[in-house]
């Protein structure tokens, strides 16, 4: 099914906003991640076909920006902040010590498909390291002052959730 | 003291519309509108000395006035991008005083004559954009936005848009460029965004702790607003602290305050009894200021405003103070920043692009302890060749912890490589 299809009011809505059409780009890529987590080369044509421009143009887009993205990953993206100020209260400890619970390396995905973990550039949390964001669909959530136990009950807390909904 | 920016520290619930209003919320808008000319908005302000708050210090209502009168409609765009490593300051304002920061959106619309402003979050901040709509919303249902505000015939409607992760869109023409849904790549300047802006419209660009300030300036006066800071840095500044300390966070200070208090007075000192060896006062784009038993005390003693930080050889920024202990070598900090660099550059300029590659290469060849002294020499002519050599601002502040830190501590480099 089409963007315009499925989500036809939000389509509009998000047109409205804007006095210029190309300005919907970024809301639009949002909502063609929803669903899989990923921009398709359908919806990337889609849109571009609604904002009278190049799927290339497009596409670049999406490769610019590191919150979209164009492959299928794990239900949730862990992103875990590395950067300086993080990394000088242990982010890099906790990183290493997550992927050995979770038995996978940064950029991997957990073999139920569920998380995959990377490592991320700063996300102004710097005062409550170690921290990460989850991403899940056009969704962000923060959740910082993180310890590994915290975050492998988030795991399973998430890995039941999922369960009930099936 | 008295916060003038964190003021939910002061009244917890600020941020219910009832209770701004009850403590003189959207009164400086409603005098400005009611009783006062765009241009006395804008010399107010021009008298306070207020300088922008998002790194640059350039004087606010300087900026304001280079919107040419005879091109309209002019446009104000809040810049909500934070992304510099180690800031975190606006983000809290947004959350936790968003009225304010919204009444001063609104000021900075009426005073350059704007009927439509934009506010540009960083893609993480998904949800303080939910917030700030609703916000926004409950703004139009008091009459605080919307058509013909206190019953004047100005109109003002506010808008969020959300970026989705990249740090060079904190640069203002990048910026722009992603509102308009394109890649954020920086502009060729001339000509200024004042000039040839959004949607090539004159346009005024200010950072959120900068339009903070703006409803005491108008309440109280640039008398009043000069009595806080120093001559030159007026006013308060949020410091986000970060790093090697008991107690990182957000600090409102005035301009002017020192390391040794932020540091250890507010940030309650040093974990496990350890020593600074390098203080990054803005963010990962500064030069990293050396810190030992020698300079100990002229560091500390360091008034915090725009002038007195970079006669230590630094900046003060965006105010991202990031304390880094004597168990940290600089080979290991630049590695992370250079990494962040070369994530964050956009592509555009050559220099900047393949430099913080080749910058990459080295450092961590050298932080891996297969350098050479070459490599040093190697280091520091590529960060020369990248400096003052592209469009933005980043290349020059990717250059920028990697040149201090290879000068200043040259003993953590010479142990890490080979003869």
């Amino acid at each position: 099914m089409s963007l315009k299809e499925k989500y036809s009011e939000e389509v509009n809505a998000i047109f409205a906003k804007y006095e210029n059409k190309r300005s919907a780009v970024m809301p639009l890529l949002y909502l063609a991640q929803r669903e899989g987590g990923y921009v398709t080369k359908e919806s990337m044509a889609e849109i571009a076909e609604m904002l009278e421009i190049e799927t290339t143009e497009v596409a670049s887009i999406v490769g610019f920006y590191s919150l979209y993205h164009d492959e299928k990953a794990g239900k949730y993206r862990m992103q875990v902040c590395a950067d300086l100020p993080c990394a000088l209260r242990g982010a890099d400890k906790f990183l290493e010590s997550l992927c050995q619970n979770l038995g996978v390396k940064v950029g991997e995905t957990t073999s139920d498909g569920l998380v995959t973990v990377e490592s991320v550039m700063c996300l102004a949390g710097c005062d409550k390291a170690p921290m990460f964001q989850l991403q899940e669909g056009d969704r962000v959530t923060y959740h910082e002052n993180m310890t590994v136990d915290r975050t492998m009950e988030l795991v399973e807390a998430l890995k039941a959730a999922g369960k009930e909904v099936k | 003291m008295e916060h003038f920016l964190l003021r939910h520290l002061d009244i917890a619930d600020i941020n219910d519309i009832n209770i701004y209003k009850q403590n003189g919320g959207f009164e400086s808008l409603k005098k400005a509108v009611t009783i006062m000319q765009p241009q006395q908005v804008t010399d107010e302000v021009k008298a306070s000395g207020l300088r922008g708050r998002g790194g640059a210090g350039f004087p606010t209502g300087v900026k304001w006035s280079f919107l040419p009168n005879n091109i309209w409609p002019h446009y104000v765009v809040c810049n909500a991008d934070e992304s510099e490593p180690g800031t975190f300051k606006d983000r809290e304002i947004m959350e936790r005083n968003p009225f304010q920061f919204l009444e001063g959106v609104a000021l900075a619309c009426y005073a350059v004559g704007a009927n439509e402003g934009y506010i540009y979050l960083r893609g993480e901040f998904l949800h303080v954009q939910e917030y700030l709509d609703k916000c926004i919303g409950e703004m139009e249902a008091a009459g605080a936005l919307g058509e013909k505000l206190f019953g004047t015939s100005y109109n003002l409607k506010l808008k969020t848009h959300l970026g989705a992760g990249a740090y060079i869109c904190g640069e203002e023409t990048a910026l722009l460029e992603s509102i308009e849904g394109k890649r954020g790549q920086p502009r060729v300047r001339p000509p200024f965004p004042a000039v040839v802006g959004l949607y090539g419209k004159p346009t005024v660009i200010n950072n959120v702790e900068t339009l903070t300030n703006l409803p005491f300036i108008v309440e109280k006066g640039a008398a009043w607003y000069r009595t806080l800071g120093t001559e030159k840095s007026p006013g308060v500044k949020v410091i986000s602290l970060s790093g090697n300390v008991n107690k990182p966070g957000n600090y409102e200070l005035q301009l002017g305050t020192t390391f040794r208090e932020l540091i250890y007075t507010h940030g309650g000192g040093i974990p496990d009894g350890r020593k600074v060896k390098g203080i990054m006062p803005a963010g990962a784009s500064s030069s990293i200021i050396r810190v030992d038993d020698s300079t100990f005390d002229t560091v500390m003693d360091t008034p915090m405003d725009y002038e007195n930080v970079q006669n230590i050889g630094s900046l003060l920024g965006s105010a991202s103070v990031i304390i880094i202990d004597d168990s940290h070598d600089m080979d290991w900090v630049i590695n992370k920043t250079v990494h962040f660099f070369k994530h964050e550059s956009c592509g555009k300029c050559t220099p900047c692009r393949d430099g913080n590659y080749w910058m990459l290469n080295i450092v961590e060849r050298i932080h891996e302890g297969h350098g050479s002294q070459k490599d040093l020499t190697l280091l520091k002519s590529v960060a020369n060749q990248v400096n003052g050599k592209c469009l933005c601002a980043l290349g020059d502040f990717s250059t920028m912890a990697v040149s201090s830190a290879l000068e200043r501590f040259p003993e953590d480099f010479d142990k890490k490589v080979k003869a």
